[in-house]
């Protein structure tokens, strides 16, 4: 499953998006869990019960500002949670 | 009686924003004969709703205005089909949760998101074809895949403002003084067709419809402004995941034709019709989860 988390807002489109198949049977150790500075990812039991990351309730309404950090306004290379992620399961939108 | 649904008589009480409650069985089945009772209950932020399924089939359902907190507003919800019916939570096997209440529905046995249920319920009420799910909910908006059974593949969830939901549609009903039954039709009174008003934001786009009023836009042309934005503003949520063929509107406001006829015209696809209730998708789905989960059990020995 695709889930997509964030929003829409007159400034632009900040999701990110989390390919769950991958977080089944993890292969990077849940890396995402600790590779966020912001701790921004859990591991949460779905509603078909498997064991997938997800992206905090309290940070889906305010992503561009909590992820500004890694995204410095002279652009960056990587993010943490991408990189850590090996499986690639995580996108962002921006 | 179908479950279709009747128009609502909210103009004598000068509540414009108010929808029709709703309960509803269907008499040709005797919900005793039945071995499998399951019930979905949908506490959402604006309506809730409780659905009965006999053996993995529609039996009944009530829709209510949301009260001061989820556990009486599952409670009452569940009380009007009870009562319509004549059975006990007793003879009910399993109960699942589900909406932003799902976790305070005191005698439910499972909690279930609403996007795994509106898949589920979209799937039953649509058919195996539905894959595209846009449920607009009272004070959020959902796009949803899902595959030829229902399981979601892919979801997204905008609640981060209210327009283009039902509580927006609710606030025109009242600012404009038209029952909100009415404001689909009537946005098609008009001789052309206007500008979708420009803001997303509920607030802004009330003061912008108190202007358009000043500026001589008829009643009827600023619903048809209000119902495009709407429209344009779910469109492009849809945009993100995409539209596959079986588009399937849930929620409230799939009852409204000015803004789902809207968003055909946009994605230039027709959404599945459905007889039953979009309201009830959830609770539907959350019934279905029920049933599954008790043939699972009954499997397991
Ligand atoms: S998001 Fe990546 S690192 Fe985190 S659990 Fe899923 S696959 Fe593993
Ligand atoms: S960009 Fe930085 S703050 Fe944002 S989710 Fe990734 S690691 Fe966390």
């Amino acid at each position: 499953m695709i889930a997509n988390y964030g929003y829409k807002d007159g400034s632009g489109e900040y999701y990110i998006s989390i390919d769950t198949d991958n977080c089944i049977d993890c292969a990077a150790g849940r890396a995402c869990l600790t590779a966020c500075p912001k701790e921004m990812f859990e591991i949460i039991t779905d509603d078909y019960d498997d064991e997938v990351a997800c992206v905090k309730k309290n940070f889906t309404r305010t992503l561009a500002f909590d992820c500004a950090d890694c995204k410095p306004a002279g652009g960056y290379t990587t993010l943490p949670c991408i990189s850590a992620c090996t499986p690639g399961a995580i996108k962002h939108s921006w | 009686m179908s479950a279709e649904l009747a128009m609502p008589a909210a103009e004598e009480k000068k509540e414009f924003w108010r929808w029709q409650e709703n309960t509803w069985i269907e008499e040709g089945m005797d919900w005793r004969d039945a071995k499998v009772i399951t019930c979905g209950i949908d506490v959402g932020s604006v309506s809730s709703q409780a659905v009965i399924v006999c053996d993995g089939v529609l039996y009944g359902y009530n829709s209510m205005r949301t009260g001061n907190n989820s556990p009486d507003s599952a409670t009452n919800a569940l009380k009007g089909i009870l009562d319509k019916s004549g059975m006990k939570l007793e003879d009910i096997h399993y109960v699942v949760g589900t909406g932003y209440g799902r976790v305070n529905v005191p005698f439910a046995h499972k909690a279930v998101t609403e996007i795994a249920c509106h898949a589920r319920g979209a799937n039953y009420m649509g058919g195996s074809k539905v894959r595209t799910i846009l449920d607009m909910g009272g004070q959020d908006c959902k796009a949803i895949h899902c595959d030829e059974r229902g399981k979601v593949t892919n979801f997204l969830m905008n609640d981060k403002c209210a327009a283009g939901t039902g509580r927006g549609m609710e606030v025109i009903a009242d600012l404009m003084q038209i029952p909100i039954a009415n404001l689909g039709p009537r946005s098609f009174d008009v001789e052309t067709e206007p500008e979708a008003v420009s803001s997303i934001c509920v607030v802004f786009a009330k003061s912008e419809a108190l202007g358009l009023l000043k500026a001589g836009y008829t009643k009827n042309m600023v619903i048809a402004a209000y119902c495009q934005a709407m429209a344009e503003r779910v469109v492009s949520l849809l945009e993100r995941i995409g539209v596959e063929e079986g588009f399937f509107i849930t929620g409230g406001i799939a009852k409204n034709p000015g803004v789902v006829k809207r968003i055909e015209r946009l994605l230039g696809i027709q959404a599945v019709e459905t007889k039953i209730d979009s309201q009830i998708a959830g609770a539907l789905g959350a019934a279905l989860f029920g049933y599954t989960l008790m043939q699972k059990q009954a499997a397991k020995g």
